[in-house]
């Protein structure tokens, strides 16, 4: 079906340019980089402004702070203030999964809490409302901690929702702590994941000081644990002896978070939306950081390797080859099924501020080409390797998020590996603090788009004919429309787990059944096979 | 029935030029409502001889939407009738919604429908025109002829230049227009030609200059407007001839604002030069 061999990238670039207004284009141009292979990066305008009249991809702050980070913790009580709109929506629709350990244990993740702002409040102030909302909350399910997060209307009005929480947890006697994650801060989600990780760790991390006895201790960051990736992943570690102190937020618990602080290391997923935690983690207490991606077969079996080296551990190291092993027969079996029927077809996917690269991963075990791909929200770091965080330029937009000074904790800050071992195990292989970016894998005469347009996927579709397309919900319809079979990388529709060995091959089996599916090729509007309709009028 | 909307910097004396106004409309014999747009909800004392009214807003936050005309509506001076929209205290929520709600509340209520048909109504407004909230007035059809009242600072004369942007906004859209300055004298020198000079520029007329005299203050403070407190004092005379002018006003315009360098040239060729 697709013609992608005699497509030249930059005639693409143009095509998708030609019918914007020329400043836009101008603008646009800069976030549409043809990659030439050369290995040279070049530079990416990324996390700006959307142009106003352009169909967007991005969420807001409050959806990337309550949807994305909080929202997979299943026993903080999250309240949404604001009228009823912005808590119904963010309700589940992630489908991050939670398993308390047992069914009495709280689990408030099914529920939404909603201030349910009227006109009286928005003109009278709705502390009072706030305030009586969170006791409610408190009578009905006594929880350890309740994260109040403020929706756009609350900022307008000048709401104080960090003085109401600050007296609510001197009323309740439990953590009650705000989140001003007014929807229009910054320029996506983006801004509410920073302002997430600030709240987090000021309020929660090193709160409790109980160190697990087992050793070889990590915490997992930016897991959301959607379809049940977090599942997959904790039983992994377990079988190569690794100890999950906490997941920052997938399955996760308030106790675990708490006592994320005495963990050995930090293990970063997405990078965009969590990695200030990681920095703030490591100068604050001394914990290092590495890039992980169990995104892919191969991808999770080089991270699982780099953990058990970091840990500079035979027995560690021996098991956790036995269990890439054992796994990875069951994949190898997968994959002689269905990459000779998937190979080939071509992919392009708008995703995140990490997710596009690492799904890229597993098209690559198909066969499949990624043609085209971008985030939705990420940083040029995310882009272009964070080597270029200190030429990234800071937009007011940025400015207006806050940054926490972060000073070494004078009790609990304990370096976990000396000079000379980081040293050593930076020769081999195991990368702190790096992270890459996408566009160092993406394959030569390939496009990176950020946060492409309604227009520029409708454009991207007429000229590539992609055989499946990974996006949001927002994009998804307009794209089956075009009889392009797309999947939400967002909440994978209804399957998962896609992480893991495990999840490699449910993705395997996933994206045969959509590329190889006879459905969308007939998808065609009347008027296509018909473009005359004749009729007459009754009288 | 004509509806007005009085608009002006804080302070420049809106809610007393309206009240004595009104006052002198009352005793030409026409049927008044005044509401007043301001969350200190003191824009009717004067006709009410002082009474703290009953703020629309407060209403509804006590009884829910069950509100009564005559709860909030009360009869004051000369059969005039006063509304308070009322609001949040200084600090919290949001005022200019209040106003749209209040307005909109008022209508609802059938507020404007009297057993004699009103003549007038007079919306008087807080201070600049700050955000959407306190535009409320000239959108949507709800005041037709705007006055702003000024004076010869600076300060003041900017605050009707924006207002007149805001004007003009609303114009284009709808049927809003401005009927004139009023000029509330705070004694700067050349005041009267300036402003007349002012209006000029801006499309519109001075509708009257209103001289500086202490019995407003003494009218004030017996919580009267002065037509009530002394009907035979020069200033009643002034409010009396305002009331007629805009009785009788037919220049009704778009206004052209001016630039901040124009603004400041008349100050300088009015006021300090001449």
């Amino acid at each position: 079906m697709n013609s992608e061999q005699s497509v030249n990238p930059e005639d693409a670039k143009q095509r998708i340019l030609a019918a914007l207004p020329v400043k836009v284009a101008r603008k646009r141009s800069k976030a549409i980089v043809v990659n030439d292979g050369s290995g040279a990066i070049p530079e990416i305008t990324v996390n700006s402004r959307t142009t106003p009249g352009m169909i967007t991809m991005r969420g807001c702050a409050y959806a990337g702070c309550k949807g994305v980070i909080l929202g997979p913790t299943r026993d903080v009580l999250s309240i949404t203030h604001g009228p009823i709109g912005c808590g119904y929506y963010s309700w589940l629709t992630r489908r991050n999964q939670t398993r308390p350990p047992t069914p009495e244990d709280a689990n408030y993740m099914t529920y939404s809490l909603s201030t349910d702002m009227q006109e009286s409040e928005i003109v009278f102030g709705g502390e009072k409302k706030l305030a009586k909302a969170i006791d409610e909350a408190f009578e009905l399910f006594h929880p350890k901690a309740i994260a109040v997060h403020a929706t756009c209307p609350v900022g307008l009005i000048g709401d104080d929702i960090h003085r109401v929480t600050k007296e609510a947890q001197e009323r309740l006697g439990i953590k009650v702590f705000g989140f001003s994650c007014e929807g229009y801060k910054g320029v996506s989600q983006s801004a509410g994941h920073h302002i997430a990780n600030n709240q987090v760790f000021k309020h929660m991390v090193g709160t409790n000081d109980t160190v697990s006895a087992s050793p070889f201790q990590v915490n997992l960051l930016g897991e959301y644990n959607i379809g049940g990736d977090s599942f997959v992943l904790e039983e992994l570690f377990a079988r190569c002896g690794f100890n999950l102190v906490s997941t920052f937020c997938g399955n996760s618990d308030h106790d675990s978070m708490c006592r994320a602080h005495t963990a050995d290391l930090n293990l970063v997923m997405c990078h965009r939306s969590i990695n200030y935690m990681a920095d703030m983690m490591e100068t604050k207490y001394g914990i290092p950081w590495i890039k992980v991606n169990f995104i892919g077969a191969a991808a999770t079996a080089k991270s699982l390797r780099k953990i058990a080296k970091y840990f500079d551990n035979a027995g560690l190291m021996e098991q956790t080859e036995k269990v890439i092993a054992e796994e990875m027969t069951a994949v190898t079996t997968a994959q002689t099924i269905y990459k000779p029927r998937c190979e080939g077809k071509v992919c392009m996917m708008f995703v995140g501020g990490s997710r596009s690269h690492h799904y890229m991963e597993l098209f690559n075990e198909l066969g499949m080409k990624t043609v085209a791909a971008g985030y939705e929200f990420g940083h040029r770091d995310d882009y272009e390797g964070r080597n270029v965080i200190p030429s990234i330029v800071v937009d007011a937009d940025s400015r207006n998020i806050e940054s926490l000074k972060i000073e070494p904790d004078k009790a609990r800050f304990r370096p976990r590996v000396t000079t000379e071992q980081k040293a050593k195990l930076t020769a081999d292989g195991v990368d702190f603090k790096e992270y890459g970016g996408l566009m160092r894998d993406m394959p030569a005469g390939t496009l990176t788009i950020d946060e492409p347009s309604h227009h520029e996927v409708m454009e991207l579709i007429n000229i590539y004919h992609p055989d499946m397309f990974g996006a949001g919900i927002k994009e998804k319809y307009a794209i089956q429309k075009a009889g392009v079979p797309c999947l939400q990388i967002h909440s994978y529709d209804y399957g998962g787990p896609f992480a893991g060995f495990e999840g490699a091959i449910n993705f395997y089996k996933e994206i045969d059944r959509m590329v190889n599916s006879r459905v969308w090729s007939h998808l065609n509007a009347p008027w296509q096979e018909q473009t005359e309709i004749i009729a007459t009028f009754g009288r | 029935m004509r509806k007005v909307a009085i608009y002006g910097k804080g302070g420049i004396g809106k809610s007393t030029t309206t009240q004595n106004t009104v006052a002198a409309l009352a005793e030409m014999g026409r049927r008044v409502l005044v509401v007043g747009c301001d969350p200190k909800a003191d824009s009717t004392r004067l006709l009410l001889g002082g009474l703290a009214q009953r703020t629309v807003l407060d209403t509804l936050r006590e009884e829910g939407e069950d509100v009564e005309l005559d709860k909030v509506r009360k009869a004051g001076y000369g059969k005039t009738l006063c509304v308070e929209s009322g609001g949040p205290e200084p600090g919290v929520g949001c005022a200019g919604r209040g106003i749209i709600t209040a307005i909109n509340l008022m209508e609802q209520l059938g507020g404007y429908e009297t057993d004699v048909p009103l003549d007038y109504v007079f919306y008087d407004v807080l201070g600049d025109v700050v955000c959407g909230g306190f535009a409320m007035p000239m959108r949507e059809g709800k005041a037709q002829e705007i006055y702003i009242v000024c004076s010869g600072e600076m300060m003041a004369m900017y605050a009707a230049n924006n207002i007149c942007k805001g004007i003009r906004k609303f114009a284009d859209a709808g049927s809003v227009r401005l009927g004139g300055l009023i000029c509330n004298s705070r004694m700067v020198d050349n005041e009267r030609s300036m402003i007349e000079e002012f209006a000029k520029r801006l499309g519109t007329q001075m509708i009257h200059f209103l001289p500086r005299d202490n019995d407003v203050q003494r009218a004030e403070i017996n919580k009267k407007t002065v037509i009530e407190w002394n009907p035979a004092v020069k200033q009643a005379e002034e409010y009396r001839a305002l009331a007629r002018a805009i009785d009788n006003n037919k220049m009704f315009v778009i206004p052209q604002p001016i630039g901040i360098e124009e603004l400041e040239k008349i100050l300088i060729e009015f006021g300090v030069l001449a």
